[in-house]
């Protein structure tokens, strides 16, 4: 053992977030000056919920199940507000080269129905993904579990397939949360996290209350959630506003000047990683073409995008996929302008006349409205932009990718890793434009290994550059995510990976008043 | 005795033709979400879909058979009375409905009870006044209900009632109502918002038809045997208007069963309408199938209703 390397969790990633003795998570800001109260009841709206509404964590689709499912589990991680991996179930997490990994179970953990958490929970509920009968929406991630088994009494082990320092990032997800062992039937829900289910109609609504022996103590302050869907934003905030519910998700940047001038109610920004990309397919004409893409660049107004389609509820973007708020984001790469001259240059050799489609859509936020004003500027160098608005029912299999200019959508990742494996590696499937860089692919390789925090983020800075050199992908600002809230409600602060706390709101906050 | 057997007959006759509708409209409805781009596997699984994980949740849904495969067993399973499974919320059809169905016929009756007798009102008003102010008043009143939409009326109350004046919730989705009073708000703006596009439909064609009754000549002697103009409309014209308005009353409250799916988004109200929209993202076929074969159905069954009601008030098809 002595000759191994082994690194606890709290030194690897030691991001300068609280973990107190017990392991409580303590988020920064001020939020927290004022001391919690318990009690109250809480009714939110996410924006979809329907029949396939789930409380199965392997299936979770939409903020609605991730907010079930971290109602109802826990996970052997938790994300803090800078989305750096705690410890959670695992109360000890230490690894052998990013490989080999052993998690200490945390003690005294119960389910809802009594019986103690063990290391076969665990290992059931990590195993499950990689069984296609699942449905697990992260099988792919599950792939590299090459064994996942009891190592002690208390202990999981689960080798890798290979190094992947982000582990402890990646068992954060919602799907990733801790199931009993053996089940299969998902009608109830009987998990280890801060509330206990009271009723679950798909498509209707999600109860649920305190769970009194809640491994976090003093956790959750509210004695109870109810969880409904209201897929109109309209009707979302007028439900807010009549005092119907006390949260809502995805308000309009439209709607934020009424939520706001409307005495106790506010909007919280969340700046994240979510973007909406333009695709250029590189094995497509004329996006094939490296003038014509970088003349496509230079055409995107990224300050009118932000002001004109996002009402300044969005954060200007440069090409790579990384956003300020991450802590791998690579400070001081040059923004690139917009810049009509530049892009004409580049249009004349590329020797690209005529009409050119892209496909936009309302499934991929924004898109339409940027296609316009990709349009209008476009037309000021003599280029006819063709705008097809397709439906957003079926965009995902019928269109994306599959013409030569095309947009795309990409929900905030919490692992740099996850992001550049899923969409640009060189083999990725959902690899957006089909980019091929041998460089990018080495340097990925090295940095899933590199456990050294300092190495890391050089390497995926270098990424980022080649991305915004290379990639045929423009990334034209992050889009913010906007919750409508009740003042009465304290303690929300926004992570950036996603809405209403990264989904995890129930368990932080609580009511005043 | 006449009326007792053209009614036995009607029914026996509408009850085989419903039958092949029934039959008709399912293989069609059948075909058609098959031709829907993506299945209910990859619909679930969504961008992560990879081909491994969609070939197992298809042979859980039995989608790894042929088409007419699974329509044979579905309809295998509905003669015996089995609706199926549902893909998406992996529970009986049959339970998924039993919470929705209940919720739609509450609405459904709750608005039927308040509109039908104010259209016929207003309809057989207008008609006795045709030509006059009341008439042009109803008339622009009704017309300019039927040209506003739904969702901007359901809006507007919502803003007004819900928001400023704050009387009743925005939302209608409450599981547990306790009191009348609690029924009251959560039903008032869903029935109101649906009553204002029902009445003007009915009451324009109730006036419609006892204007059409008014100008039949033994509607003319009447009036020249002295009869007051109450009375004539009442007892002379209406019984034979009341064919056509049973039909357009079975017309709209067959709308207020399947077709309310807008006031079902805006007030969250779990209706049936909304559970078949959200089944059709889904590709959830048993629940497509299951809700397209309840409105058919009750579709079926209001047309009947109206024509029985024609026979069995109007004299002169009673007594043939």
């Amino acid at each position: 053992m002595d000759n191994r390397k082994r690194d606890s969790l709290k030194l690897m990633l030691g991001m300068g977030a609280a973990v107190s003795a017990g392991g409580i998570l303590t988020l920064p800001g001020s939020a927290f000056a004022q001391a919690p109260k318990r009690g109250g009841r809480v009714r939110a709206a996410t924006s979809s919920s329907s029949t396939a509404d789930t409380l199965d964590p392997a299936k979770g689709a939409v903020g609605g199940d991730y907010t079930r499912h971290n109602m109802l589990y826990s996970g052997l991680t938790q994300l803090d507000a800078s989305l750096t991996p705690l410890p959670a179930l695992a109360e000890e997490i230490r690894n052998d080269k990013a490989t080999t990994w052993t998690f200490k179970l945390r003690k005294h953990v119960k389910f809802h129905d009594g019986s103690a958490l063990t290391p076969a929970d665990v290992v059931y509920s990590l195993n499950r993904h990689k069984d296609a009968a699942t449905a697990s929406k992260v099988k792919t991630v599950a792939e590299q579990f090459a064994e996942v088994k009891a190592s002690g009494p208390n202990e999981v082990q689960v080798k890798l397939v290979g190094p992947n320092a982000d582990l402890p990032v990646i068992l954060a997800a919602s799907h990733f949360l801790i199931v009993k062992d053996g089940v299969k039937d998902f009608t109830t829900a009987n998990g280890t996290g801060p509330f206990k289910l009271k009723d679950f109609k798909p498509g209707v609504r999600t109860v649920v209350v305190r769970n009194e022996n809640y491994w976090k103590p003093g956790r959750p302050y509210l004695d109870e959630v109810e969880l409904i869907g209201i897929q109109d934003e309209p009707a979302r905030v007028n439900a807010l506003l009549s005092g119907d519910v006390q949260l809502i998700v995805q308000v309009d940047p439209r709607s934020t000047g009424r939520v706001n001038s409307t005495p106790g109610y506010a909007v919280l920004e969340t700046k994240s990683g979510l973007f909406t990309d333009l695709i250029m397919r590189q094995d497509a004409a004329p996006t094939g073409n490296p003038d014509f893409v970088m003349a496509m660049k230079y055409l995107i107004d990224r300050e009118q995008a932000k002001s004109a389609v996002f009402r300044g509820f969005a954060v200007v973007a440069n090409d790579q996929p990384i956003p300020p708020s991450h802590r791998y984001y690579l400070a001081g790469l040059p923004q690139r302008p917009y810049d009509l001259d530049k892009a004409k240059f580049h249009l004349k050799k590329a020797n690209v006349s005529g009409n050119v489609p892209v496909y936009a859509t309302a499934a991929a936020n924004g898109s339409i409205d940027m296609a316009v004003l990709m349009q209008q500027s476009a037309q000021k160098i003599g280029l006819n932009l063709a705008v097809n608005r397709v439906p957003a029912d079926g965009y995902w299999s019928n269109h994306w990718m599959k013409h030569p200019l095309t947009f795309g959508n990409i929900n905030p990742r919490t692992s740099a890793d996850q992001l550049f494996t899923q969409f640009f590696k060189s083999d990725a499937p959902w690899n957006e434009s089909g980019w091929k860089n041998e460089q990018f692919d080495q340097l990925l390789l090295a940095a899933r290994a590199e456990p050294d925090e300092a190495k890391r983020k050089k390497m995926y800075g270098d990424m980022q550059v080649l991305v915004h050199e290379k990639c045929p992908i423009g990334i034209p600002v992050f889009i913010s995510f906007l919750d409508g809230h009740s003042t009465r409600i304290k303690g929300l602060v926004p992570t950036p990976a996603g809405g209403w706390m990264y989904y995890t709101f129930a368990e932080h906050v609580w009511l005043d008043g | 005795m006449a009326d007792k057997a053209i009614a036995a007959r009607l029914v026996l006759n509408r009850i085989g033709v419903g039958a092949l509708t029934l039959l008709i409209v399912s293989a069609v409805i059948f075909t058609i979400t098959s031709l829907l781009p993506g299945d209910a596997a990859q619909e679930a699984l969504g961008q992560s879909a990879t081909a491994e994980t969609v070939a197992a949740l298809r042979a859980q849904y039995g989608l790894d058979k042929p088409g007419p495969v699974r329509y044979a067993n579905w309809l295998g399973g509905l003669v015996t009375g089995n609706l199926g499974q549902s893909f998406s919320a992996s529970m009986p059809v049959a339970e998924l409905i039993a919470t929705r169905l209940p919720k739609s016929l509450l609405l459904a009756s709750v608005t039927a009870a308040v509109s039908v007798p104010i259209a016929l009102a207003l309809g057989i008003l207008a008609a006795m006044a045709r030509g006059g102010a009341l008439d042009r008043a109803l008339s622009l009143a009704t017309l300019g209900m039927v040209a506003v939409p739904e969702f901007l009326v359901a809006t507007v109350a919502v803003l007004l009632f819900a928001v400023k004046l704050r009387w009743f919730p925005a939302l209608s989705n409450s599981l547990d109502i306790k009191d009348a009073g609690q029924f009251f708000r959560t039903y008032a703006m869903p029935v109101l918002t649906l009553c204002f596009v029902v009445i003007a439909q009915m009451a324009r064609m109730t006036r419609a038809a006892v204007i059409d009754q008014l100008s039949a000549s033994y509607v003319e002697m009447a009036v020249l045997k002295g009869a007051k103009p109450a009375r004539v409309a009442l007892r002379h014209a209406l019984p034979n208007a009341i064919g056509p308005i049973a039909n357009a009353v079975a017309l709209s409250l067959s709308y207020l069963l399947g077709g309310v799916v807008i006031v079902e988004t805006i007030f969250n109200y779990p209706g049936l309408a909304s559970l078949m929209v959200d089944a059709v993202t889904n590709r959830d076929m048993p629940v497509v199938q299951a809700c397209a074969m309840i409105f058919c159905f009750a579709y079926l069954l209001l047309v009947l209703v109206a024509d029985l009601v024609a026979i069995l008030s109007n004299p002169r098809l009673r007594h043939r």
